[in-house]
């Protein structure tokens, strides 16, 4: 395997709706900030790969506009995914492994803000059985979240914990949305939303980007002072009926954490992509940080405190390379999940030198 | 870096309404030729690589979580990719990476699209703040493209007449093709109504059912198919802004880099010459003589004059689109990777009444946007 890392990071702050910039206009100061402080000229990045979702924009062809963000003249060598920019990050790691080109621009974005998210992924499901049920987003959830509570020893107290942790440790993100002390006591005493799951157990609603910048071997040292080494990625996709999976268990991020060599060694950072508090805790036990000795789990408060699609995932990445390059980690994992109650997952293991 | 193969192609009927099947019945229907033709099962495949266009085409958002079951991925990896018209082909492209890069030996890459289930007329022309809707369709987008090439060019006005004749008498020979029009002829299309001047009714693409597979794998794999391998040469893309002013939409620069670039590592010097057939991306009848010249074929100005001679018909020096082209089957997310699937099984010996004599070097070419994403690959009947 080559050896690719992150070397740049930057990300749009997260708020509930943008009512001024379209998706182009909250890239452009991302991606700028990316390449600016990744070192390599943007003339000189080998490959761009990019990550949204045109319903989310309610129109086809939502990520042409990107383009016009990175300013794409010369043609440049670019690629899209119709899924979260971690999908993006990994078919640039795959390019990159070939040894042709030594850098990748890789970016995320999204606008949930246009429509009403949790009917817009009802259009994610099986057009011909459960489409035409209109089984929303967080009504799905909340049936793994109670297959969670009644079929393993977790908690609704658990969930409440998650919650409360995820907003304190949101404080000290600048980019975060969704911050504070909150007292899981309190937060157990509010309403269902969807039974088991309350209002925070759900990640907010958010507009927001992300850019992340790869570079290989001498390229990565010469530009980084300590460069997140990717040492492993990988990531698989489960059944799509709900009816089909055990849903309290998550067997796809097993498979790609067992792939990308994560669970051979200590995690100091575990960045998990978990829009609903019992995933978080779905996540856990299928990575064994069910009781996280010494792994601190979502440090930047996680997707329950910022949730901008197609771009969480990616944040994921840059989140946990941020705290290796930093010092502060030596070894993150970084996870990302696409479609209805956890169906797709990719997990990402990144070092110091 | 390993050497790519195509030992597997796979594709359906194509057709306005594919009834028949839903949109997993269609992917598994050209997904299961693939594995048949590649002598594999769906046990064998390390991964799944699936393109199509815009979700609302079919009305459903990221349809590949929905159809993980039937292209038997659960377990496995499953990448989306989406770069517009040009998805069928860059999808194909990500596809070879993923076992060039040495990290899987066995690729099944699928692209399709269900147009019936939707309106693509509808889908392209949304109402987006600050920006002019395309109510037209694509028709209306690329037609001032075509007459500003035959302003260029100088081409007379019966060129375009020309290709759609030619691909309607190809696509007559490809059990597969949409489109079967079997009193095809230039009185036929010239008298066919004026859509959008100069395209008429007979030069556009249909609306098509229809879905495209291929197995890729490494060298080891590489000979155990039904069909000896296409060998992938080389695979490029390129991507130009859609709104910069003074870029050239009818000879587009990133077209120009793209087919560079697959030549440079396919060691093609000179395309007219050592490409034997192309199977290029023409939804209207005058991106033929508009193609050859981007794709270096012909200098500028001079793309129309191989058309007019026969040189791009089945029988001619380099034909274009012996399958019928998009011409005639038009399932928009899985037009490009059918032309580079088309070009792979002429160079494999496989494509029956249209095969050209002799094919051993052969290109495969999609665009989509306003001109502006291009993608390509070179398949060879020789290990590189």
């Amino acid at each position: 395997m080559r050896d690719v890392a992150v070397v740049s990071f930057a990300q749009s702050k997260s708020v509930r709706a943008d009512p001024v910039r379209n998706e182009v206009e909250i890239l452009m100061p991302v991606i700028q900030d990316a390449v600016a402080n990744s070192g390599i000229p943007s003339k000189e990045i080998g490959f761009t790969c990019s990550g949204s979702a045109d319903y989310l924009a309610g129109q086809p062809f939502a990520f042409v506009y990107g383009l016009e963000a990175i300013g794409a003249w010369p043609p440049v060598r670019e690629s899209h995914v119709e899924a979260d920019g971690a999908w993006a990050l990994y078919e640039a790691w795959v390019l990159l492994q070939e040894g042709e080109i030594d850098s990748a621009l890789v970016y995320g974005f999204g606008k949930s803000s246009p429509g009403s998210l949790r009917d817009v992924l009802t259009r994610q499901l099986d057009p011909y059985y459960l489409a035409p049920l209109w089984p929303d987003a967080i009504s799905l959830a909340a049936l793994q979240a109670r297959a969670l509570l009644e079929t393993t020893e977790h908690t609704e107290r658990e969930l409440a914990e998650v919650a409360a942790r995820s907003r304190r440790d949101a404080v000290a993100n600048p980019n975060a949305q969704l911050t504070g002390d909150a007292d899981p006591e309190a937060l157990l005493k509010e309403p269902y939303i969807a039974s088991p799951l309350r209002k925070h157990d759900c990640a907010p609603i958010s507009d927001g980007a992300a850019a992340v910048v790869l570079a290989a071997g001498d390229l990565a040292r010469k530009v980084s002072k300590r460069p997140a080494w990717i040492r492993g990625i990988d990531h698989r996709v489960e059944p799509h009926y709900p009816g089909v999976r055990d849903l309290a268990r998550s067997p796809s991020t097993r498979a790609a954490a067992e792939k990308a060599g994560a669970l051979s060694g200590p995690i100091d950072v575990a960045e998990l992509y978990a829009p609903f508090t019992s995933q978080e805790l779905i996540l856990r036990d299928a990575l064994g940080l069910a009781k996280p000795n010494g792994t601190k789990i979502n440090p930047s408060g996680g997707a329950l405190a910022a949730n901008p699609m197609m771009a969480a995932g990616l944040i994921r990445i840059g989140e946990a390379a941020t705290r290796v390059s930093s010092g502060e980690a030596n070894r993150a994992l970084a996870h990302a999940t696409s479609g209805p109650c956890l169906q797709q997952n990719l997990v990402c293991v990144l070092e110091g030198e | 870096m390993e050497r790519t193969a195509v030992v597997g192609i796979g594709q359906t009927k194509h057709d306005t309404a594919r009834e028949d099947v839903s949109i997993a019945g269609l992917v598994r229907e050209a997904a299961t030729r693939a594995l048949d033709d590649a002598n594999m099962d769906w046990a064998d495949i390390d991964a799944v690589v699936v393109g199509k266009a815009p979700d609302m085409f079919e009305g459903v958002m990221m349809p590949e979580l929905y159809l993980a079951d039937a292209l038997g991925a659960t377990g496995k990896p499953l990448l989306r990719v989406h770069t517009a018209g040009s998805v069928g082909g860059s999808t194909a492209v990500v596809a070879a990476h993923h076992v060039a890069s040495g990290l899987y030996e066995r690729v099944l890459t699928v692209a399709f699209e269900k147009q019936s289930e939707s309106n693509a007329m509808w889908a392209l022309a949304p109402k987006i703040p600050f920006q002019p809707t395309l109510v037209a369709g694509a028709g209306g987008y690329f037609a001032p493209h075509i007459r500003e090439y035959i302003r260029r060019a100088k081409a007379p006005d019966h060129i375009g007449i020309e290709v759609a004749v030619k691909d309607r008498v190809n696509g007559m020979k490809n059990p597969y093709a949409h489109l079967r029009i079997p009193d095809i002829s230039f009185e036929k299309v010239a008298s066919s109504p004026m859509l959008w001047d100069p395209i008429r009714f007979l030069e556009c693409c249909p609306s098509s059912d229809g879905a495209c597979a291929m197995v890729l794998t490494n060298s080891t794999h590489a000979t155990n198919g039904k069909h000896a391998p296409a060998w992938v040469r080389g695979t490029a893309v390129r991507s130009e802004p859609l709104g910069m002013a003074g870029r050239d939409e009818v000879n587009p620069r990133a077209g120009r880099d793209c087919a560079a670039d697959v030549y440079a590592q396919a060691g093609v010097t000179d395309p007219r010459s050592q490409i034997d057939l192309a199977e290029i991306y023409v939804p209207f009848s005058w991106f033929e003589p508009m193609w050859l010249e981007n794709l270096g074929f012909a200098p500028e100005g001079t793309g129309w004059q191989l058309t007019d001679e026969g040189v791009t018909a089945l029988d001619g020096d380099l034909p274009i689109n012996p399958s019928g082209g998009v011409l005639s089957s038009n399932p928009i997310g899985a037009s490009g990777m059918l032309r580079f699937a088309e070009a792979a099984m002429q160079v494999r010996g496989q494509a029956g009444e249209h095969q050209v004599d002799g094919a051993r070097l052969a290109l495969g070419h999609a665009y989509g946007g306003g001109s502006q994403f291009f993608a390509m690959w070179i398949v060879s009947s020789e290990r590189p």
